[in-house]
């Protein structure tokens, strides 16, 4: 019964659902691998998510959206930067803070936004490409920030692993005082790389409101930059890993909408809730191994860095 | 123009002050090409400011520094490496979670690729007898190993200067031989060496001159090889040296600790094993466990502890009750006591009251607690008892411990155990990173402990230590321990042999080397 | 250059002068903010008083005759959640999902109302009491139990439960729960007078929760300044390798601080059902769970501090409404407001363990002295 149409419809959704989560988190592994825990993903991504439909509404470009939902993201993060970096407030009060404030704030400069639709970010057509049957759709009909997705994910693994201010950067994540010891800028290097996380969650989140939907509704990332950090964790901060992860994620999320879909006697709130079981069992296999763990993980995380005499 | 005799660094009256400290008050220093120049100073004397201040990392307040005859300013480490200052750490500036290669690379501001560097590690390797394989990661290497990797990612850059900081403690008395050995050759290739260590024996062996600092004052310069230890030490504190006394005490009482074959897997990639060690320590008697840090010393603690339980009750006895599985209240409870190697947030919480440091090990000895309430008149006691019979200088015990200066917050440490008459008690790193005052009064406590009939384990790393306070000493190399001898049995080079691994001279007869250790 | 010189020991001073500091920073930036919303750039001429919002904000909701009994219902869950969430954060133990224990503390507490609907019993409210402290409890208990048995943060593990608290609360409130008599609107029935918590006095919406909240503040001042219990939550934030040293179990911690903080937010959401609402409806919370977060923060982790924050950050959420009716801002102002006050808050807390200094910029080098 089920065509080949619906499978391939199912695997674009399954794209478009996996492709914030992967944005905001490629943004929030090179925030960590730098020693850093900005819990304040999901701040930053509503904070993208209203800016872009703000900013697309008034200059009628989403272009500019989306450079407007990454420069509010990256400003957002910078003043988590600024309390966590310059002034050396707790990580994860401050990540907090930036959620809960990101929230507060959406919602209010949201407000008069709620109800007003805007252009969807075109898909790409590829001449001759978008056409062929199912591998079109699958591969070559999708907006820019899919393959913006993929191509970040393997830039930032080109940047950590293959180039020597990627190396500098883990550095600074492994053992802050050894770095500053051999002459890094280890704020300088930290402030970097909190910047680009925002920058991508604010991309990630201007997703959800620009090209998943097309439009601002209050609290619409729906714990996204929650499953995200969670998601680094399930990849052990290997960029090959989050990809697989946010990809099977993708599935999960798409999933609960297909069985509302199909009409399955299962209660649709049992299966609004699965995405978030699913991160917590996942989180449980992912952690067993505590000592796996520990060498998984940047050694400096959440840990503030003072150059001491 | 640089001349042989333009010296290749000279400081004049550098100042550098902290709040609170003047580190480093007019300070003088010169250094000439291809000596190698010692920097004598206690903890605190400002060796590590100087240092620092040498190579980048902080800023004089005052004063010249002239490089080749040369006024310069060192902005960061990158200058001072553009000018030819390299620099091997006393903590060593590594990444665990890299590999040798990425950690040298990362010292360095024009590596190369990757291939080339690994080849010039190889070659610099094999010049300077230093094996090292480039593509390891740095957690899997012993200490020694890791020091290679400092000093190479140094040499790497063709130094000028080499700063040395405190790069004998982590290294058996052979393994620093092999050091000096590289260390002379670049001096006769005209690298100019800046020493610091605090083993004054090594210093009169290997340096051409001295600089002695104390209170962050310039006090003198010498010929290490004209003075004594004695006399170089004290130069350093400035008053006559005593060192602590002991009478010759009976030490066939009961034993307190026994260890019996006590094995234990690694906790981690990080962790050593620990493979079948026996011990017996009796009352009236101090044991020392020597050893290079790293090779099983935080395991065994942890084992003694009760943090990490054995893997069977009886392969840890106190006073003839199996321990092994017990958590460190219950070991307390049968009064021992314990002082472990990190001053802070181990032994003691620094954001914490020296009050609340008190109870921290007290809470389950008699009046500290009723009824799950806390009795804070009775820790408030405790601490100013601690403090008056140890001289803990301090500013109140109201005042949390990160304020007490390393001497004292361990004085306190040390005290706060002493003072409960542990029937055992098993000591860390007693006087590691202390001023020798300070140093003397924590061994003179052990020794008067022990005389009243408590037993006394001390693991350290400082061999001059164990040698004068201890009755026995086993060595601890790769997780196994050696049997204890008596400390009049054997040299300094025996130790040190042990401490690689080999088996230290046996001198009692075959029935004592019928243990598992052999059997591997 | 503004430098920070760590101090010796953190400021006993500061710790009481930073949420004052705070406190004026936001007060300062909400009128700048009004300012804005107030300034008609046209003409360059303020369209209303910006000073009006601001009063609207923080002092008129505490007039009127209800004022105060407004700002102690809203303080009620505030207070109760955020002395649990205070005791997890001090031992470190990140629970950050109250919102969901408060949510199946208030579906458990219903879930009696309900199941005893008419039955006229003196028993029944205690027993939803003891319903609503076990929903909450173990809500709280899951990521206890993940975290000690397989080391999964509790961060994530009890935030992705408020999600699934939610979704829970609606599938009972759209489904079995709802009332049959009420046009299909999803809402529970109204609870019956035994059902509800009785009120102080006659005439007042005040009821049993405020004392119950007071009595929180007590017993947990009692348990985090003077018990050993206590002591063993502090060494453990603090220092965790020193609190196993002296014998304190890290796991029972986790196991006691999640409880107990999981049993308080449990209470509270039952107290708002059974004591404000009545009934369960799709909203129960204006996020006090989160909002506690804030104010325990704020109260510098102490229950005492908490008391006094949970006060301040309810004018909040009075004020947003009232700012909202009378200014026609939008009613997010209020928690705009809380967030600003917990960044500003983390800001001025560096002056515990810093001192603010004017540094010079490094001498240049002088010539070679003669």
């Amino acid at each position: 019964m089920i065509s080949v149409d619906i499978v391939v419809l199912t695997i674009v959704s399954i794209i478009g659902a996996t492709t914030p989560l992967l944005i905001a988190a490629t943004g929030e592994l090179v925030t960590e691998k730098s020693g850093v825990l900005n819990l304040g993903v999901e701040g930053m991504m509503l904070m993208g998510a209203v800016s872009g439909v703000g900013a697309t509404i008034a200059t009628d470009s989403w272009i500019l959206g989306l450079l407007c939902a990454a420069a509010v993201g990256m400003a957002f993060s910078l003043l988590f930067g600024f309390l966590t970096l310059t002034l050396m407030a707790n990580q994860v009060a401050s990540g907090l803070a930036l959620t809960i404030f990101g929230a507060g704030l959406s919602a209010v400069i949201g407000a008069p936004l709620v109800g007003k639709r805007v252009h969807r970010i075109p898909d790409l057509e590829i001449a001759g490409l978008t056409d062929l049957p199912i591998i079109g759709p699958i591969f070559f009909g999708h907006d820019p920030l899919v393959y913006f997705s993929l191509i970040s994910l393997a830039a930032v693994s080109w940047f950590l692993f293959r180039t020597r201010a990627g190396l500098a950067l883990r550095a600074v994540g492994e053992s802050h005082d050894s770095a500053h010891a051999i002459g890094y800028r280890v704020i300088r290097i930290r402030y970097a790389a909190v910047a680009f996380g925002g920058m991508m969650a604010g991309l990630g989140g201007a997703y959800l409101s620009l090209a998943a939907t097309s439009l601002w509704a209050e609290g619409m990332t729906a714990g996204r930059g929650w499953i995200a950090l969670a998601l680094i964790v399930f990849a052990a901060w290997r960029p090959l890993r989050l990809l697989l992860g946010a990809y099977l994620f993708g599935i999960f999320w798409i999933g609960q909408l297909a069985v509302q879909g199909l009409g399955l006697p299962i209660a649709t709130e049992f299966m609004g809730a699965l995405p978030y079981l699913v991160t917590i069992i996942v989180l449980v296999i992912i952690s067993r191994d505590s000592t796996k763990f520990l060498l998984d993980a940047p050694a400096c995380i959440g840990k503030a860095f003072h150059p001491t005499a | 123009m640089p001349t042989e005799t333009t010296p290749r660094l000279e400081l004049r009256s550098i100042t550098k002050a902290f709040p609170g400290v003047l580190a480093n008050d007019q300070v003088d220093l010169t250094v000439m090409p291809g000596e190698i120049h010692a920097l004598l100073g206690e903890n605190g004397a400002g060796k590590s400011t100087l240092v620092k201040i040498i190579s980048g990392v902080l800023h004089a307040d005052s004063g010249d520094l002239l490089w080749q005859g040369e006024p310069v300013t060192i902005p960061n480490p990158k200058a001072a490496r553009a000018l030819g200052i390299g620099m091997v750490f006393q903590h060593f500036s590594l990444f665990e979670a890299l590999t040798v290669a990425e950690n040298i690379e990362l010292g360095m501001d024009h590596s190369g690729n990757r291939r080339t560097l690994e080849a010039r590690i190889e070659e610099m390797a094999t010049k300077y007898g230093l094996p090292l394989e480039p593509r390891r990661h740095v957690h899997t290497l012993s200490v020694g190993e890791k020091q290679r990797i400092e000093i190479i990612r140094a040499l790497l850059l063709n130094p000028k200067l080499l700063i040395m900081d405190e790069p004998t403690s982590v290294l058996t008395p052979q393994e620093a031989e092999t050091l000096f050995k590289t260390l002379r050759q670049l001096a006769r290739e005209g690298v100019s060496i800046l020493f610091i260590s605090h083993k004054l024996g090594e210093i009169k062996a290997l340096c051409h001159t001295a600089t002695i600092l104390r209170g962050g004052r310039f006090i003198t310069s010498c010929n290490p090889a004209e003075e004594s230890p004695k006399s170089m030490a004290e130069m350093m504190i400035g008053e006559r040296l005593t060192p602590p006394e002991r009478s010759d005490t009976d030490h066939s009482g009961v034993g307190r600790l026994v260890i019996s074959n006590l094995s234990a897997p690694a906790e981690s990639q990080f962790g050593v094993k620990l493979d079948a060690i026996d011990l017996t320590v009796r009352g009236g008697e101090i044991v020392g466990i020597a050893g290079v840090s790293g090779n099983g010393q935080s395991e065994l603690m942890a084992h003694l502890t009760g943090e990490r339980l054995a893997p069977s009750a009886s392969m840890i006895s106190i006073d003839g009750v199996a321990v092994g599985r017990k958590g460190p209240s219950d070991r307390r409870d049968m009064t021992a006591a314990f002082v472990p190697e990190e001053r802070m947030g181990h032994a003691a919480v620094p954001d914490m009251t020296l009050v609340d440091n008190a109870l921290l090990t007290s809470h389950r000895r008699n009046g500290f607690t009723l009824r799950g309430f806390i009795n804070r008149l009775k820790s408030e006691g405790y601490a100013q008892i601690v403090c008056d019979a140890f001289r803990v200088k301090h500013r109140g015990i109201r005042h949390a411990a990160g304020h007490l200066s390393g001497g004292n917050l361990q004085k306190f440490v040390i005290g706060r155990e002493i003072e409960h008459t542990p029937s055992l008690l098993v000591a860390n790193q007693p006087t590691w990173g202390v001023d020798s005052g300070a140093a003397a009064s924590i061994q003179q406590a052990l020794i008067d402990l022990a005389q009243g009939d408590s037993a006394v384990l001390v693991i350290s790393q400082d061999l001059d230590e164990l040698l004068t306070i201890s009755d026995r000493i086993a060595v601890l190399h790769d997780g196994r321990l050696s049997q204890a001898r008596p400390t009049g049995d054997f040299t300094i080079e025996d130790i040190g042999l042990a401490m690689t691994g080999h088996e230290m001279a046996d001198n009692t007869g075959p029935s004592e080397q019928n243990n598992t250790r052999s059997a591997t | 250059m503004l430098t920070l010189v760590p101090r010796p020991e953190s400021s006993k001073r500061m710790m009481y002068l930073s949420p004052i500091f705070a406190l004026s920073a936001t007060i300062f930036c909400g009128l700048v903010i009004f300012s804005i919303m107030s300034f008609d750039f046209a003409t360059f001429t303020f369209t209303s008083n910006p000073f009006d919002p601001l009063v609207n904000f923080f002092y008129t909701p505490l007039t009127g005759r209800s004022g105060l009994t407004n700002l102690a219902m809203k303080a009620t869950p505030l207070v109760l959640i955020a002395i649990g969430l205070a005791m997890c954060y001090r031992a470190n133990v990140w629970n950050i999902g109250a919102e969901g224990q408060y949510t199946v503390g208030a579906l458990a507490g219903t879930g009696v109302a309900l199941a005893f609907y008419g039955v006229d019993s003196w028993l029944l409210l205690p027993a939803m009491f003891i319903a609503g402290a076990l929903g909450g409890l173990i809500w709280a208990a899951i990521p206890a139990l993940l975290r000690t048995r397989f080391n999964a943060s509790e961060l994530l593990v009890s935030l992705m439960l408020v999600y699934v608290a939610t979704q829970l609360l609606f599938f009972l409130v759209y489904g079995p729960w709802k009332d049959p008599d009420g046009f299909a609107f999803p809402e529970s029935r109204v609870f019956h007078t035994a059902a509800r918590i009785p009120q102080l006095f006659e005439g007042s919406r005040l009821n049993l929760g405020t004392p119950i909240a007071l009595l929180a503040v007590i017993g947990g001042w009692l348990l985090m300044g003077r018990s050993l219990i206590g002591f063993q939550i502090k060494v453990l934030g603090a220092a965790p390798n020193a609190a196993r040293f002296a014998g304190f179990s890290e796991k029972k911690v986790i196991w006691l601080t999640l409880l107990v903080s999981g049993t308080l937010a449990g209470i509270a959401g039952l107290i708002e059902v059974a004591g404000t609402i009545h009934q369960l409806v799709p909203v129960i919370s204006p996020g006090y769970g989160f909002t506690a977060i804030i104010v325990a923060f704020l109260g510098r982790l102490n229950p005492v501090g908490i008391l006094l924050a949970g006060l301040l950050i309810a004018l909040s959420f009075l004020g947003g409404e009232t700012v909202q009716i009378e200014n026609g801002l939008p009613k997010a102002a209020g928690s705009l407001f809380q967030g600003m006050l917990l960044f500003f808050l983390l800001a001025s807390d560096v002056m515990l363990n810093y001192r603010i200094a004017w540094k010079r910029h490094r001498p240049a080098p002088r010539k070679i002295a003669q």
